[in-house]
């Protein structure tokens, strides 16, 4: 029987060279004559150790890495395939300490299956919550997402189960389930690597709020800047077919549940929903004014569900589960697990899915190991662009939707971006201001104009013409993009900025050129 | 202008095929985009015919969304990715040393047509920063000996 190796085909792990590693190994495979079945998984996120190779043995499935294609034929004369003693190996994957205390609910299969493979899927518990939704009614179905506490992962954190009710109440004859896949946060890479190692759990999840609320259209709005998650996605979605778990016939239960992935192209407002949707519609990505809400008058003016990718992907696990299952980690109103991405200037940077309730300090050192400089770390930024910049005084913060906001910050979609003390707060406060101008839809004026706005007083004070009265200015600018715009854009834009100046206003000096 | 008339049937091709969807415009848009590179001049006024817009209404789609370009596109297109997690490893030193190896500016494209440079507003790649694109090639952790020896390999290839 040939020997199960597994190479990440992940685009994270793909940019480290897993291609040229998963192409070193067939060769030397063959050279040296050994029966081996490669596996293109996707990433368990532990991108540290990627390319991390994993090969199935007696013992369980034993991984190596950080693996280059010039390490492949020292593998295979320790005798990697049958879990042979190198330099890199890490022994059994799931040992690994990194991921050991992990809780993957959502994530349970990422890089553990073959993404493309039904059956691999099935094996793994794939389907068994669509089965149990058939088994239910509507309503029920509603209820069991409603009481597992489930919030929307993409960043708004409002009840999933309450916009489901609101869409099963409409009483139309077409409505629409949308998954927001415009992960455009800078420090967030959960979607793509959901997309990309389990994307049928995606799939089964939209499918069952299609069940749910009456749906029979389905569309993953994806970001352009994601190929290889959309090439995954259509062998995906092409095998569900074929398996008869999307169309005319959903699982031979007689209902019908057709899904379609829509490419958008480079613009981060359309993450936000009513732009998406305008955006889905073939416009320009222009946010739409609320009431009403897309749960009554959405894509094509019809009902519509706009859930995140890990919002949809964590439903066929509490129904497989149940509610309560669900419901029974977390703290306070932050219910289940939450995948953790842990960005930028860090040793150890990833994926963690926990329980909510870690502190930042525990994820930047423990899980982290400090910043990938070796120096000390003296920032991070929560929840992407739009998120505040935290101190290392408030490090002792739990990340936790409650908690976060508690000191002004944000969760978002859960992204950690960590800075050493070579930054210059000044210089990413002008850069958040830059990212809105660039971004800004043109909708509204406060963000439209105000952003442009920003981006000057910032030249201005970091040139120190005026500084104290600039300064000033600048806060003043920021109150009215908050009140003034039309949604977060405009909206969250100051709060990296208003954090900065709040945190590190000795960096809001005249420099040097 | 010799290649206007095999461009002016792709598009016409490409409308016809598509039109008959729901909100068919981006599809069209990125359709023509991925066969000609980019969406010419030309193409505006075909496709607002076979949609029943207006051309402001195709023209403000086209420049709406940074992904169309409205130019032609160097042989490859790097993209270097400036969001802050990017940053927070260097990318800004990373954008000047492309810009200086390149010879050009964001948005630019060499004069020998081979490369075009844009800037992307993150990749998906955060823990494994620096991150740049090439024709759709993801790389990681990218120092400027990287970026040259990848440079120097699109200089090779066709």
């Amino acid at each position: 029987m040939s020997t199960v190796v597994y190479v990440p085909g992940d685009a994270g792990a793909l940019s480290l060279g897993a291609g040229e590693v998963a192409q070193a190994i067939s060769a030397e495979a063959r050279e040296r004559g050994a029966d081996i079945a490669l596996v293109r998984n996707g990433s368990r996120g532990v991108y540290w150790l990627e390319p991390l190779v994993e090969v199935e043995t007696e013992a369980g499935r034993m991984a190596y890495g950080p693996v280059s294609a010039a390490d492949v034929p020292g593998l295979f004369g320790a005798d990697f395939l049958h879990g042979g003693v190198h330099p890199l190996a890490h022994g059994v994957t799931d040992s690994i300490p990194w991921l050991h205390g992990q809780q993957r609910l959502t994530f349970e299969r990422v890089g553990v299956v073959d993404p493309t493979s039904l059956a691999d899927y099935v094996k793994h518990g794939g389907y068994r919550g669509l089965t149990r939704a058939l088994s239910m009614s509507a309503a029920d179905i509603v209820q069991a997402v409603t009481a597992s506490g489930l919030r929307g992962r993409g960043g708004a954190a409002f009840p999933t189960g309450i916009k489901w009710k609101t869409v099963l109440d409409q009483r139309t004859a077409q409505k629409y389930i949308t998954c927001n896949a415009d992960e455009g946060d800078s420090g967030t890479f959960a979607d793509r690597m959901l997309m990309e190692g389990d994307p049928l759990s995606l799939i089964e999840g939209m499918t069952i709020a299609g069940i749910a609320v009456g749906a029979t259209q389905g569309y993953i709005y994806l970001r352009v800047e994601y190929p290889h998650a959309l090439r995954t996605l259509q062998s995906a979605l092409a095998a569900a077919t074929q398996g008869r778990y999307l169309g005319s016939d959903v699982a031979g239960s007689g209902k019908r549940f057709d899904l379609e992935v829509r490419v958008g192209a480079g613009a981060y407002i359309c993450g936000e929903e009513t732009s998406m949707l305008e955006s889905l519609e073939g416009k320009r990505g222009e946010i739409r004014v609320r009431p009403p809400l897309p749960a009554i008058k959405g894509l094509f003016g019809q009902p519509t569900i706009v859930n995140n990718v890990i919002t949809l992907a964590s439903v066929p696990w509490i129904l497989d589960h149940g509610a309560d299952a669900y419901a029974n980690f977390g703290t306070g109103k932050s219910r289940g697990t939450l995948p953790i991405q842990l960005a930028g200037n860090i040793r150890r940077g990833g994926l963690i899915e926990r329980a909510f309730g870690l502190t930042l300090r525990e994820l930047l050192y423990d899980y982290g190991g400090g910043s990938a400089t070796g120096r000390p770390i003296r920032t991070v930024q929560v929840g992407g662009p739009l998120g505040a910049y935290i101190p290392a005084s408030q490090f002792d913060t739990a990340v936790d939707y409650e908690a976060l906001s508690g000191i002004g910050a944000l969760l978002g979609h859960g992204g950690i971006v960590v800075f050493d003390d070579s930054v210059d707060m000044a210089h990413m406060a002008r850069y958040a201001m830059e990212f809105c101008a660039i971004e800004s839809c043109g909708k509204c004026t406060p963000c439209r104009i105000g952003s442009t706005r920003g981006v000057e007083v910032i030249e201005r004070i970091i040139q120190g013409i005026d500084a104290e009265r600039n300064v000033q200015l600048l806060e003043e600018l920021c109150d009215t993009m908050v009140q003034g715009s039309l949604c977060g854009l405009g909206g969250m834009a100051p709060f990296p900025v208003q954090s900065a100046l709040k945190y590190f206003r000795e960096d809001f000096r005249a420099r040097a050129k | 202008m010799q290649t206007l008339v095999p461009e002016t049937d792709i598009v016409k091709r490409i409308v016809a095929e598509r039109r008959g969807r729901p909100g068919p415009l981006l599809e069209i848009l990125h359709a023509i985009q991925g066969e000609l590179g980019y969406i010419p001049g030309g193409a505006v006024p075909l496709v607002a015919q076979g949609l029943n817009l207006s051309r402001a209404e195709v023209h403000g789609v086209v420049t709406f969304y940074h992904y169309f370009r409205r130019s032609r596109p160097g042989t490859h297109t790097v993209q270097i990715c400036r969001a802050e997690s990017c940053q927070s490893m260097g990318a800004e030193a990373l954008a000047e040393h492309a810009r200086t190896r390149l010879g050009i500016d964001f948005h630019e494209t060499t004069a020998n047509g081979r490369f075009s440079l844009e800037p992307i507003y993150c990749l998906g790649n955060c823990a494994c920063s620096p991150a740049i694109m090439i024709d759709g090639q993801l790389h990681g952790r990218v120092t400027p000996e990287r970026f040259d020896a990848l440079i120097a390999a699109g200089e090779k290839a066709k």
